[in-house]
């Protein structure tokens, strides 16, 4: 029997991005506010994982084509490669520099290199998720 | 470097060249090779002989490792030259021998050399060192040689046995008597015997003075096969005769006999060296000349003869030590003791090394050693017989062989006992020159059966595997020449006393021995109580033989169950037993037993670190005010948990564990901690659906609702961990010993790090080494994950999971 999940499909739809919005704005306001890259990242992976109920693995997949595991691997760069900025620039190893710059829409902002490194959190924790759940709700 | 460097390692050397030169060379033995280097190096000592009798002493170092006080010192004094002498000598008659005794095509020549040659240099070694660490380490060297030597045949049973036993023992011994070189480093600074002897005033008053000779003397006792340790040497007959006349004879059982000398002047100054060393002497005496007579194998005879005779050395070692303690004696009586231990030393490595050569044709040409199966080889093997004759008799005591002489002179030595006045042990000192001359009745026994039941008596040709003949002459010149010796130290001794026995002497007895005293070893010496005793040995001996058919039964009254074989064979297996019983008591498998030896270990060792730290304060000073939510939530929380433990379906656990997760974000909430609890939030949302996922998967007779059973056991240690960790965390929170670092965060985390969520600041930022790698620990679980589902191998392997269904 099929099941026809019209609603939920039409819901995700417009959920979805409203998750995503959200999660993206929790990750830029972790040096600020509440938030940052690991909940960043367990919300997006929630709206994929939300997409994935409503649809199916195939649709993700045809959203974001990337392979979950690299993403682990490339977030552990990101990180690690952050605290070698440091050590480059003669300081100990994860030291993080920011400054005040004026940018061209944006105005006077605030950057900083552990956003950087939050980044990297970011993509692991996505990597992680969609990896775990992807692996279990994959096997038979 | 010097010579005498090169000396003690040129065995080792040439032992790794032996098994190229076997492989190249295949059509000549082996042991010519071999041989070229005892007799050098016995030529290179007997050269040394004139500078070490006129008193001078050797001493050549090289530096092995200063810092610690361990250096490769070399001495060379009478006594390590009378060793040294002995072990090239005897070895190399003992390779002579070995090179018509093993066959070249049959026998693994290459091992058999290369661990004579090992055991050789560390023998050496062990006599020749000053240094104790240098010498323990050559000790263990002679162990584990022997150990190969002894399971040369390694595929029959009672060689792994004999070697294995051999083994345990010496090395049991000779960790021991690394703990005694050890506390004598401690005692005294140094591991040189040179400087020890010189502090031996010193030592002798220092607390762990006794501990360290106790333990030293069980490195000897081991090593030398003294009671009750003797059991691993009849069983190391199984080793090839030849291993079994040089290192069972002549060489290794006396290292311990070398150990005792050489620490002697350490020692003796104590009266419990004398009574150990003389007692356990006199017990390993009588008891291997007793049990000697009950064997029937004729290697078991000489093993258990050369227990006897090592325990007549050690006993007169004992008693020379009593010189120590009256050096100002004129004529002291006590010297004779020693300078009897010393020819006794000296006439047993040749007439031992001899009879075990005898042992060895005997078995080579009839194809047994049963005494019961053997007899009158006397006119098929003339030379045999008369070697054995001239072996047999000077073990026994007879003139005018040189066991004779060291026989009175044991016996005076012995006697000297009597006039001791020091420890009030008058009645028990009596029991020296007793036990002494009961013990050499027995020798004279087994002496006689040895002789009498090979060699005389009717042939029995049926019995017997191959035809009788005389042996090869290369096979007779090692046994012939050690025999020679034994008349020409019988009819001659001095021409050892001041060549090899006063210098000897002199290195036992340190200072005490006076420089111009003349050792003279007289054949005759009139009509002495010494004399008497020989003469009623030898009559008690007779009658003995003549009657052991009838008194042999003695020995049955002994069940073989109180031996000491059958206590080290079931103390063996008892500890095996013991061991596997008790790791099976408590590795049960159940992880559930392995929990609560660590919850158990968790409330007693915190519970009695609490209780005798005096630690357990409740103080309410600095306590922050209850509001109305924070009750209301841990009365949720708490009901949540306790009513885990009375649901019926999993299904229900698990949700109500979500609702716990749930709370705690609660609490985070309230305690104001944003960030937490967002993440609480999301990451207990995940956490709950994989429990429903695994619930969801479980087989269907485990999904069936059913109660947790209760165990008192399991519930009071649940209590006890839970009161631990509450009083634990009571105690800690009162006695808050530093302020917080957290002032210095909120003072500096938008000033320096350009940041307002301080949260967020610390884990990316001042900290973010921490969160780099709880990042990489996600990783590797997600990888785990993915692992485990997708990589399945079924146990034949390269099977996929679909096919395993």
């Amino acid at each position: 029997m099929k099941t026809n999940d019209i609603i939920l499909q039409t819901a995700t739809k417009v959920i979805a991005f409203v998750i995503i919005l959200f999660s993206i704005r929790l990750f830029f306001s972790g040096h600020y506010y509440a938030g940052g890259g690991f909940v960043g990242g367990l919300m997006t992976s929630a709206a994929l994982v939300l997409i994935m109920i409503a649809f199916d693995m195939k649709t993700v997949e045809w959203i974001l084509p990337i392979n979950y595991r690299f993403l682990i691997g490339i977030g552990l760069l990101t990180s690690v490669s952050t605290g070698l900025i440091g050590v480059f620039m003669g300081d100990p190893f994860l030291t993080h520099y920011f400054g005040y710059f004026d940018l061209p829409i944006l105005g006077k902002t605030s950057l900083h290199t552990a956003a950087l490194f939050d980044l990297g959190v970011y993509f692991v924790v996505v990597g992680v998720t969609m990896t775990i759940i992807k692996s279990i709700g994959e096997s038979e | 470097m010097s010579l005498l460097h090169w000396a003690i390692l040129s065995p080792f050397l040439l032992a790794i060249i032996i098994p190229i030169l076997y492989k190249s060379f295949r059509r000549v033995h082996t042991g010519w090779f071999v041989l070229v280097l005892p007799l050098l190096l016995f030529v290179y000592f007997i050269r040394k002989i004139p500078e070490i009798s006129n008193g001078s002493i050797i001493h050549e170092t090289l530096q092995w490792i200063p810092s610690l006080g361990i250096n490769f010192e070399v001495i060379v004094d009478g006594l390590s030259l009378l060793f040294a002498l002995l072990i090239t000598g005897i070895g190399s008659l003992v390779v002579l021998y070995s090179i018509f005794y093993l066959s070249k095509d049959k026998e693994k020549l290459h091992n058999f050399y290369v661990y004579l040659l090992l055991f050789m240099g560390a023998m050496l070694g062990v006599v020749l060192s000053d240094n104790l660490i240098v010498l323990y380490m050559f000790w263990e060297f002679t162990s584990l040689s022997s150990f190969l030597l002894i399971g040369y045949w390694y595929h029959r049973e009672r060689s792994r046995y004999g070697a294995q036993k051999s083994m345990l023992i010496t090395v049991f011994g000779g960790l021991s008597m690394l703990g005694g070189i050890v506390l004598l480093y401690v005692m005294g600074g140094t591991f040189s015997i040179r400087e020890l002897i010189g502090q031996a005033d010193i030592l002798i008053s220092h607390p762990l003075f006794l501990s360290a000779m106790l333990l030293v003397l069980l490195g000897a006792f081991t090593k030398s096969a003294q009671f009750p340790f003797h059991i691993w040497l009849p069983d190391a007959m199984e080793a090839p005769t030849p291993v079994s006349a040089y290192l069972h004879s002549a060489t290794m059982v006396k290292a311990g006999i070398y150990l005792v000398a050489r620490l002697s002047p350490v020692f003796a100054e104590s009266g419990t060296w004398l009574w150990l060393v003389g007692g356990i002497g006199l017990l390993t005496l009588i008891w291997g000349s007793f049990s000697a007579v009950r064997q029937t194998d004729l290697k078991g005879i000489l093993a258990y003869s050369t227990i006897s005779q090592l325990g007549l050395i050690m006993s007169l070692l004992g008693v020379g030590a009593a010189a120590l303690h009256y050096p100002g004696l004129d004529d002291n009586i006590y010297i004779a003791a020693t300078i009897a231990a010393v020819f006794h030393l000296i006439n047993h490595a040749t007439f031992k090394g001899s009879l075990f050569m005898v042992v060895g044709i005997v078995d080579h040409e009839t194809g047994t050693r049963d005494i019961r199966k053997l007899g009158g080889l006397m006119s098929l093997m003339p030379i045999t017989f008369t070697i054995a004759l001239i072996g047999t008799f000077s073990m026994a005591g007879l003139p005018p062989f040189n066991g004779f002489l060291s026989k009175e002179m044991f016996f005076t030595g012995m006697l000297s006992v009597l006039s001791l006045d020091i420890f009030n042990l008058q009645t028990w000192s009596m029991l020296f020159p007793v036990i002494a001359w009961i013990a050499s009745v027995f020798t004279f026994t087994y002496s006689m059966i040895i002789f009498f039941k090979t060699f005389t008596g009717k042939l029995q040709p049926e019995k017997l595997d191959r035809k009788p003949h005389e042996a090869p002459i290369g096979m007779l010149i090692p046994p012939i020449i050690l025999a020679l010796l034994v008349i020409t130290f019988g009819l001659f001794p001095n021409i050892l006393s001041d060549t090899l026995i006063k210098p000897a002497a002199s290195a036992i007895l340190g200072d005490v021995l006076p420089a111009d005293y003349g050792v003279h070893i007289s054949f005759w010496h009139g009509f002495t109580p010494e004399l008497m005793m020989t003469i009623g040995v030898v009559l008690l001996g007779i009658i003995l033989y003549k009657t052991w058919p009838k008194w042999k039964p003695v020995y049955n009254v002994f069940p073989e169950k109180l031996s000491f074989n059958s206590l080290y064979d079931n103390s063996l297996r008892l500890m095996e037993k013991g061991s596997f019983r008790i790791a099976k008591f408590f590795m049960t498998g159940f992880i559930r037993n392995y929990l609560v030896y660590a919850f158990l270990f968790f409330i007693i060792s915190l519970g009695i670190t609490l209780y005798w730290k005096d630690a357990l304060t409740v103080s309410v000073s600095n306590v922050a005010p209850i509001r109305f939510y924070e009750v209301i939530l841990a009365i949720i929380i708490a009901l949540g948990a306790i009513s885990i433990l009375f649901v019926k379906s999993r299904l229900t656990s698990i949700i109500i564990l979500g609702s716990v997760g749930y709370t705690v974000s609660l609490f985070f909430v309230l305690f104001r901690a944003p960030d937490l609890a967002l993440t609480q939030l999301v990451v207990e949302t995940i956490s709950t659906a994989l429990f429903l996922l695994c619930f969801y998967h479980l087989p269907k007779k485990f999904r069936k609702e059913e109660r947790l059973t209760f165990k008192l056991t399991n519930f009071m240690i649940s209590l006890g961990v839970g009161i631990i960790v509450t009083l634990i965390a009571l105690s800690a929170h009162s006695t808050k010993l530093k302020e917080s670092i957290s002032k210095f965060y909120i003072d500096k985390t938008y000033t320096e790090a350009g940041g307002e969520n301080m949260v967020n600041v610390i884990l990316v930022d001042y900290r973010g080494l921490d969160t780099m790698f709880e990042i990489t620990v996600l990783g590797i679980a997600a990888l785990g994950i993915y692992a485990m589902i997708k990589l399945r191998l079924t146990k034949k392997g390269g099977k996929n999971a679909n096919e395993n269904k």
